[in-house]
Formats: structure tokens, sequence, C-alpha cells
């Protein structure tokens, strides 16, 4: 399909939407009616026809307004894109990576040309069109990472792997879930997690990484994560929260609807030939409570994760003040029906809300 | 009494150890104020023949006894920031199998790992023991700045002024804590300040 672009914001007057095509497409991240961590990965090779696991970097209406909005973060902030060193082989991996699977995944829209080393790169909704030398940083405006990561929905971390472990080295980092990049770099997987509370006590960590360490090439994997945003803010960053933190404290039961958004990490892994470096994009998708509400499997079971939800995980994702607000909207479009299994919104099979 | 228990915390807060010598070509010991004592006691003739001491007293009366070991090469200065730059000369000139021995503050202790790391020894190879100050060193997540010796949970940011709270996540390639606007979502909401372990 030919995707419309949406002309629209993330910041000041929010003009961000999602369409009824965005809505129903929406990466809703729990399977059941409960929400415990999990190391909960599976195979990056596709998913159903216009989900948001079909391509290996799904590309969608927020795609242009998405790369404006991070320009005007680099530009006030260009520490939110770092590369140590001894990262710039795996950033052409990255960027390799990229133009291979958007210009086959999303031919009209991007198109690679190569001639040994000489790359023509065309990528139509930025209207870029540039051509340079494979391995050759002095022929692209940024280092590699940073050229084709400005250009892709979702921030990256590229991941070093040594010492039976995983390194932050390197990341395009401007809508994270208030995180520092600035500060991460360089840690190791555990360290980097270490403010996460209860998973490292459930052994998470030790398993994800070992499931990470042995990702192969041609082989990525996925998973989901969650939190909670007020506004459609992409930047929730560390570094800005003395600014956006107050935003949490304007919902009202009259507006929460339209305010609250939850926020989906879509995080896939790939490993990258020349450099054996990881690459973590994580891809962040927003929806209204109210645009989730419009379908009755969601409206029940979001009511249910958030109220049963524990509060050391209620505190860590930045909502447990806004709960009680949230429940009482929630609670409204949880009629106590049973759910089907699974994530889809199953709008054609789920009854509607009884009332 | 300088030796403090800390208590536990998360994976990212360094853990120290207690210094032993080991054996090596060369040493390079860098401490300040109580970390004097933990040279001390490790501290023989032996050893001091091959040793570079790097101190900095801040205030204590140390430096006398250190001194006194005869170590093949003895610096006192004034700061850490004045000492730096000759750390760095004796990082460069460095031959494999140095050890390197950092005690005192949390502070002298992760701003020198990182010099020795920037010279390509691991951080796992350096021995570490805490003496002195519990202060820390914070960077405040928001402007940057690092403010050095804090000694309060909040505090204000030296830099931008901000209350910030002090988390225990640390970065070794900042050799800082984090400090974060503690009353963003309720300006003007803060707490008294309290010792960080109190």
């Amino acid at each position: 399909m030919t995707i419309q672009f949406n002309d629209e914001t993330f910041r000041d007057d929010y003009s961000f939407r999602n369409s009824d095509w965005a809505i129903k497409r929406f990466p809703f991240p729990f399977h059941e009616d409960s929400y415990m961590y999990a190391v909960n990965m599976e195979q990056h090779r596709g998913g159903p026809e216009g989900s948001v696991y079909e391509k290996r970097f799904d590309v969608d209406e927020h795609y242009v307004a998405e790369m404006r909005d991070r320009a005007m973060v680099l530009a006030d902030d260009p520490l939110r894109c770092q590369s140590l060193p001894h990262m710039t082989l795996a950033g052409w991996d990255l960027l390799e990576l990229i133009m291979v699977s958007k210009s086959e995944d999303y031919p009209d829209l991007f198109e690679l040309h190569r001639d040994g080393d000489q790359w023509r790169w065309v990528n139509k909704p930025l209207g870029i069109d540039d051509t340079f030398t494979f391995l050759d940083e002095t022929t692209l405006p940024y280092g590699p990472m940073e050229y084709i990561t400005r250009q892709t929905q979702g921030d990256f971390c590229v991941l070093d792997q040594r010492d039976n472990n995983l390194w932050m080295d390197a990341g395009m980092v401007t809508t994270q879930a208030d995180w520092s990049l600035d500060f991460d770099i360089g840690m190791n997987f555990f360290e980097w997690h270490a403010p996460v509370p209860l998973a490292h006590e459930k052994g998470i960590f030790v398993r994800a990484l070992k499931f990470l360490l042995n990702i192969q090439q041609g082989a990525p994997a996925r998973r989901l994560n969650w939190t909670m945003t007020v506004n459609p803010l992409l930047d929730t960053s560390p570094e800005n929260y003395h600014k956006w933190g107050i935003q949490k404290t304007t919902l009202t039961p009259e507006n929460i609807g339209a305010k609250q958004h939850l926020r989906v990490e879509l995080q896939t892994f790939f490993r990258l030939p020349r450099s054996n470096a990881l690459v973590f994009p994580i891809r962040c998708y927003l929806c209204s409570f109210q645009d989730l509400m419009t379908m009755p499997k969601w409206g029940r079971r979001l009511h249910r994760v958030v109220r049963d939800l524990p509060v050391e995980l209620a505190t860590y994702k930045g909502f447990i003040d806004n709960r009680p607000m949230m429940l009482d909207y929630l609670s409204k479009f949880d009629d106590g029906l049973p759910t089907s299994p699974g994530v889809w919104p199953d709008a054609e099979t789920e009854p509607p809300l009884s009332t | 009494m300088s030796k403090f228990e800390f208590p536990p915390s998360i994976k990212s807060r360094p853990v120290y150890g207690t210094l032993e010598a080991r054996p090596g070509k060369a040493h390079l010991m860098i401490a300040d104020a109580e970390g004097a004592e933990a040279i001390l006691g490790i501290a023989t003739p032996d050893l001091m023949a091959k040793t570079h001491i790097i101190y900095i007293p801040r205030g204590t009366a140390f430096a006398d006894q250190l001194r006194a070991l005869n170590p093949a090469q003895f610096y006192e200065g004034p700061s850490y920031a004045a000492a730096v730059s000759r750390i760095r000369r004796v990082l460069q000139d460095a031959h494999m199998g140095l050890q390197v021995y950092l005690t005192g503050t949390e502070g002298l202790m992760g701003q020198a790992q990182n010099e020795a790391m920037m010279a390509g020894i691991p951080h796992t190879a350096i021995q570490t023991e805490h003496r002195g100050s519990v202060a820390r060193r914070m960077q405040c997540v928001h402007c940057k700045g690092i403010t050095e010796d804090v000694e309060t949970d909040p505090f204000v940011c030296s830099h931008c002024g901000l209350n910030l709270f002090v988390r225990d996540h640390y970065s070794r390639r900042l050799a800082a804590y984090q400090g974060v606007c503690i009353d963003a979502e309720d300006p003007g909401n803060v707490p008294a300040p309290k010792g960080i372990y109190e």
C-alpha cells in the first residue's frame, strides 16, 4: 500500500494522531489479562500482512514527522547520538542492513543502487538522493550510524560483543523511555539494566543475555516492552525530564482518554556481519487510551493489566500517581467478559462492550 | 575508623575490595586522604622499592608517613585536577605487568580508574579499596555538570541549580553517579537533605 505520511508534531501542540489503520495495527503488548516481566523473545521473520511485524524495519504514517522530531532533538542535544571509536565498522554494517532491508521491503519508497563500493541511496519520503563510497566516512555528511538512523524510525543501540557480554558502545537515542545514552554508553548489559526492579532477581537478564549472545546473522529476534506516557511525547529523556515531568500532572478525568498514551517498544535484534556487533532497534509506538478503547478486547484487558500490576512496576514505569485516575477511566470499558488469547484485537469476533 | 560498609545496591554501582600486594615489576598507587592507611597496610620495603605513589592529602596528615615508606617515586599533589596530567604521563609510560592500586574516596578511585582504562588497562585488573569520605561525585543528567563530594540527598547541582536526587546508577566512563531532578512533577516540593546513607 502507499503510505500517507502525517504532518504532525510530538511536542508543543501535539498534533500527532493515529489513523484507523494505525490503531488496528498498533502492537498491543499484552497477550493475556495480566503482565509480568519475561524474556518473551520470538523470531523476527515477518508477521501478518500489514502488521508492524511484517517488515524488518516498519515504516508507517508517522515516519516523516518522527524524523523531523529526531532532527530537532539532535539540534538541541548532539550527545543523543554517540559512537565509541571502535564502533564505526558496526555503523557501516547497520547502514547496509537498513538500506538493503528498506529498499527490498519498500521499493516504492527507497532505492539502493550498488556498483562495487559506489552506492546510491534514494529516500523518497525525505527527499534524499545521495551517492557515497561504502566504508569511506568522508563521503557521508554524518558517521554511517548517524546518517542512516536520522532516516529510520526508532532508537538504535549498537552493542559490541566481548567477554561474554554486550556493551552499549554506540547509539542513536531520541525517543527513549527515560534512560540516557550519554550516561550509559560503555556499560555492559547488566550495568545499563541495573535500575530495572524485580527483573534481576527473576534471572531475566541472565537468560536474555544468553539468548542475545547467540543471535546469528540472518536470524533476528524481537520482543515487546511498554510503558505509559502523558501526551504523545517521543523525547521522554532524563535529560529533559525537568521540562516534561510536569506534564504528568495535567491529566484530568475529562482529558485522560486523549492525553494518556500507551507507549510500546518493538525491540528487535540483528547480528551484524563484519563487526559481529548486535544492533538493537527500539521502535516506539504511541496510542491514546481513547483510540485503544475502540477495540473492545483491548479495553477490557488494559483495565485488568493496569489494575493488577505490582506497585514496583507501576512506580518504575512512572504512572503510580496517575493509576487511580487511569483505572476510573479504564473500568468503564471492562464489562467483565472474558478475552480471547493473544495480542490481536479480534475486532470481528470479540463481543462489543455491554452496557 | 575509615572503612565503611556500603549497603547492597544495583549492578552498575561499583564494589570495592581490599588492597593486596600482587607480584609485578612496577606498582602505581594513587590515593587521597585516608586512602593512605590502605597503602600503609600493605607496604613492605620490597614492594615500595618498585612503587610510584601519587597522593592527594585533602587536609589529612598522612603524607609524611607515606614518604617515610621510601617509595621509588613519591608525589604529593594539592588536588586530583592538579595530579591528573602526571597520572596520564605515568600510565602512558607504563609497561606490561604494571599493577595499579587505587584507594580513598569514590571520586578519586573512579577518575583514576577511568584514566587507567583509557590507557588500556581493563577495569577488572585494577585493585580498589574505599577509605574515608563516602561523598559522591555526581553528574547532573540535565546540564551534564559534575558536582564533586556530594554528601546529601537531595542536593543542588553546582552548575544549573536544579534540586537533584542521588541515584545509585553509576557510569565508569564519567566516574560519576547520576543526579535527577527531584521536583519535576511538583516544583518546589524538595525534601530536607539527609546524608546519603542515613
